[in-house]
């Protein structure tokens, strides 16, 4: 009886296929996450068990540790009306080429009064030499801003606006900082707010982590 | 697929025309998957990783004709000193009794206090106040909000108050007997 032969097979898999979809992966992945912008501002803000991811377009407040405020009005479209608002309700008198460059600034960290010749320098001035908005309680110039931003906001986008507003402050910055920035927010009738914060666990065993089971 | 006919066409060479040995040009991919593979999980990993939430910070309107009336026997102050302490009172501060009601914690057991005092007390009458010291820090005054949501403390339970000139003196006092700095 003839044997019937068994073909022997290869056992090596074409892995061409294999390959082309793993770094078509990476390149998907790498092209789709959005790189966080540059910080220019040393901030570590605190942590929270909050879940609620911060916006990206916002009107953003932050605090350093030396407790200077600067101001981000996001890329917002109306960034410029904000701008525009300030300068004719403080009497700021930027010409148009100054508002046009401040409008291409990423943050104000300056008092009014110090804007004007800066806008005319010719190097921007790096944020650590700042001086930062003003929030004394005798001079409180974060306000101002934010009327602009409410009477940019005014009419039917309140709620809106409330989404937008972030104040994100460094760990150590000490308290009073943050209080006189809750007081210029109040000063325009603004009373919600959110804070950044860092992501973190809900700790196991606390009254939340037994509600949110007993949920489940 | 990664490989190129070497075969050389199929017609037959002239004699004495040698047979050049015919090498493969199939390349083991296996180490490239890897690598691949290994890349993606990295970058997977790495961007869910730090992102950054927001909490809610509801601000009372400051009305001097609508304060809140709080029962004694339901509140509980927390106040926010340097380096992290935190200091402790129920109801209301009396000079008799000040050396037993004004008691220092940290972060760590505030939690189990928060707890007991409001299991200890009915839900109506609960209310904590929070008062940082112009020494606390920006940290300490929001993990004080956090500790109130992890104890699931709901809102309108707990408030943020300014800081009287008598609690202020009572943390220097401490801080000078602990010797913080």
């Amino acid at each position: 009886m003839p044997k019937v032969k068994i073909p022997r097979k290869s056992t090596t898999v074409d892995m061409t296929a294999m390959c082309d979809v793993a770094f078509l992966l990476l390149t998907f992945f790498i092209l789709a996450t959005k790189q966080k912008p540059p910080e220019v501002l040393a901030v570590t803000p605190p942590s929270s068990i909050s879940s609620k991811a911060a916006p990206d377009k916002s009107i953003l407040i932050t605090f350093t540790q030396e407790g200077k405020v600067f101001l981000m009005l996001g890329d917002d479209t109306k960034k410029g009306d904000i701008i525009d608002n300030i300068n004719s309700s403080k009497a700021l008198g930027l010409s148009p080429q100054e508002l046009a460059k401040l409008k291409k600034t990423e943050f104000i960290g300056l008092p009014f009064n110090k804007l004007k010749s800066a806008l005319n320098l010719s190097q921007e001035i790096p944020p650590a030499k700042m001086d930062g908005i003003p929030v004394d309680s005798t001079n409180n110039e974060l306000a101002d801003w934010l009327r602009s931003v409410t009477n940019v906001y005014a009419g039917g986008d309140q709620k809106e606006l409330e989404k937008i507003l972030l104040v994100k402050g460094d760990s150590k910055a000490l308290y009073p900082v943050f209080k006189r920035i809750k007081e210029s927010f109040k000063k325009n009738d603004i009373f919600k707010f959110r804070i950044v914060t860092n992501g973190e666990d809900v700790p196991i065993g606390s009254e939340v982590y037994n509600e949110a089971k007993a949920e489940k | 697929m990664a490989e190129l006919d070497t075969s050389g066409g199929g017609h037959k060479k002239g004699p004495g025309v040698k047979k050049s040995k015919k090498l493969s040009t199939r390349v083991d991919l296996t180490p490239m998957v890897d690598l691949g593979f290994l890349l993606i999980t990295f970058f997977v990993f790495t961007t869910t990783m730090s992102q950054s939430t927001a909490m809610n910070m509801n601000e009372p309107k400051d009305d001097p004709e609508q304060q809140m009336k709080v029962k004694q026997s339901g509140a509980m102050t927390i106040l926010l000193g340097k380096g992290n302490q935190v200091y402790y009172y129920y109801g209301e501060i009396d000079p008799a009794t000040i050396s037993d009601q004004f008691k220092s914690t940290n972060f760590k057991n505030i939690r189990q206090l928060i707890v007991d005092k409001k299991k200890a007390t009915p839900i109506g009458d609960l209310m904590y106040i929070i008062k940082s010291d112009s020494t606390s820090t920006f940290a300490n005054s929001i993990d004080i909000l956090d500790e109130m949501s992890i104890s699931a403390v709901p809102p309108g339970h707990y408030a943020e108050v300014d800081i009287s000139p008598t609690e202020k003196m009572l943390i220097n006092e401490t801080e000078k007997a602990n010797s913080i700095k």
